[in-house]
């Protein structure tokens, strides 16, 4: 009878370092996603293919939520479209009660077709062309204006409508954490915020209603959050005594991180990022402590990764193994870059689909582009993985499945697991048709001279 | 291939493996030191493919990418 086959090996002892002698059995592996068995997805979807869980997403917004809301009397949540707007992703989000909230005209007029009325918007961002301010205005959106160009457009748009319309500013502050998205908004420290307010009060047709910041994404330090708040309220004060008025609203954007490794970072997540209720925390205690009861305004959040990474996965195969000239382990599969925005700055989490016996090494995870770039995974310690291996790299669901692009390969499926367990396919892949369809061929450019 | 750097090595049934001329020690599991031996006693690639599948429950397909992995790493430790 026939041996039983284990993968060879041989490994150099380095003086110093204890060397585990034996076989390595990995215990990581992961046979099913929500229950739901890798195989199964895969028959189904073919590789590669995002994974959703609709349940997760739940659970990670009620978990924010409820906890926002334990500690804020006027606490709302805003989805931020750009994290993931697939639609059946936001239409999870709005059953659980969440507005949009949307940074461009096609973002606009993507939740409106989902069926968000325009009094359930916030529409922010620094370029609002004016054909979409009027129809925002229009529609009862929360319009939160970037720069002094945009409160004359918003003027413009308002007088074209002929009436008076609330808008926010989005202000921007040093929070203490580098590098500050200064570019983004009014600034408050120098009286740049005070004079924009200034100016729109002096307008016929807009009033403030809001304020509006986003200070990061991928915040670390929760503290920023409290300076955010302090210095918010403090503007907040200053304009209602000067001018009068009542802010309703404050919004303090997103920016609350999820457990993924940054590169760069040597302790893994679980200890190098705070919990989510940290940062509420931050946000939750400076309000009460900064605010009186009467004046409590509406306090929005408009989180985004840290409610929907989490519920993402990418299966992908591995279809060839190589050893670099430098004797570096290194594998193809089946998914690059272009789909893998967040490869650049994460190091994602790999488990493989089976137990897989021999030696460990740091290994290379290539993507099938026919670039250099196309570094997905720079390293990773595994087991020697035959092709055919199912690799499912975690976390993905925030900002892969808005930023991927559409190049040298199509865009895979991407499924959702239902809370009863059912797949669905929400995103099917993308077909030749898909991609062409916008093009055409000049007449003089249609016939081919191949030379013989 | 030049195996006289294999020729020399001190092996043990354990897989603790000692070149006396570097000093530098090595550990291998079974399948690799019997790749080892195969080599030391003269055998090409195919010819330790060929010897491998009739001894292991293994395809010839994933031998052979596992042996030139193994012999990639014996190069990369110039021990080949
Ligand atoms: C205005 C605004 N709100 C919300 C978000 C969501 O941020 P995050 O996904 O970091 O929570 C962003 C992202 O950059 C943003 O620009």
């Amino acid at each position: 009878m026939k041996k039983e086959y284990v993968k060879p090996y041989i490994k150099k002892q380095t003086a110093g370092v204890m060397n585990k002698f034996g076989v390595t059995y990995n215990k990581g592996h992961r046979e099913e996603i929500e229950g739901v068995p890798v195989a199964q997805i895969t028959d189904k979807f073919g590789s590669p293919v995002f994974v959703l869980s609709e349940k997760i997403i739940r659970e990670r917004y009620r978990t924010i939520y409820s906890y926002f809301s334990s500690k804020y009397p006027k606490a709302k949540m805003s989805w931020s479209y750009k994290t993931n707007y697939l639609d059946a992703v936001c239409s999870v989000l709005h059953q659980e009660g969440e507005t949009a909230e949307v940074v461009s005209d096609f973002e606009y007029q993507k939740a409106r077709r989902l069926g968000v009325p325009g009094n359930k918007i916030i529409y922010n961002g620094p370029y609002k062309p004016l054909e979409s301010i009027v129809t925002a205005l229009k529609e009862g959106a929360m319009v939160n204006l970037d720069n002094f160009d945009e409160i004359i457009k918003a003027e413009e748009a308002a007088k074209s409508l002929g009436k008076k319309f609330p808008v926010g500013i989005r202000v921007t502050m040093d929070t203490g954490v580098y590098p500050q998205w200064s570019r983004f908004g009014f600034v408050i420290e120098n009286g740049n915020a005070f004079n924009a307010v200034k100016r729109i009060q002096h307008s016929d047709y807009l009033r403030l209603e809001g304020i509006h910041c986003h200070i990061g994404t991928f915040m670390l330090e929760p503290n920023a959050y409290k300076e955010a708040v302090k210095k918010v309220v403090q503007l907040m004060r200053k304009i209602e005594k000067e001018f009068e008025i009542s802010v309703s609203y404050l919004d303090f954007g997103g920016g609350f991180p999820s457990r993924n490794k940054l590169k760069g970072t040597y302790l893994p997540p679980e200890v190098s990022v705070q919990p989510v209720e940290n940062f509420i925390d931050a946000v939750a205690d400076t309000l009460m402590e900064e605010l009186e009861p009467k004046e409590y305004p509406e306090v929005y959040l408009e989180t985004g990764r840290a409610i929907v990474d989490e519920a993402g996965w990418l299966i992908t195969t591995v279809d060839a193994v190589k050893r670099l000239p430098d004797g570096t382990k290194s594998y193809i599969i089946d998914a690059g870059v272009n789909l893998l925005y967040t490869s650049a700055w994460y190091n994602y989490h790999v488990e493989i689909d089976r137990e897989i016996r021999g030696a460990y090494e740091n290994s290379i995870i290539y993507g099938p582009l026919c670039m250099n770039i196309d570094v997905v995974v720079e390293s990773a310690f595994l087991p020697p993985l035959p092709k055919g291996t199912r690799l499912i790299l975690s976390p993905m669901g925030a900002y892969n499945m808005t930023q991927w692009m559409q190049f040298i390969r199509y865009r895979p499926a991407v499924a959702m697991i239902m809370t009863d367990r059912s797949v669905e396919q929400i995103r099917r892949p993308e077909t030749l048709q898909d991609i062409v369809g916008p093009e055409s061929v000049p007449a003089k450019l249609k016939k081919f001279n191949f030379k013989e | 291939m030049d195996r006289d750097k294999l020729a020399v090595l001190a092996i043990s049934e354990s897989g603790f493996i000692f070149d006396p001329v570097t000093g530098h020690s090595y550990t291998a599991n079974s399948t690799g030191l019997r790749i080892l031996e195969l080599l030391k006693d003269g055998k090409d690639m195919e010819g330790v493919k060929s010897a491998m599948a009739d001894e292991y429950e293994a395809g010839e397909d994933e031998l052979s990418v596992d042996i030139n992995d193994f012999i990639e790493n014996l190069k990369k430790y110039f021990l080949l």
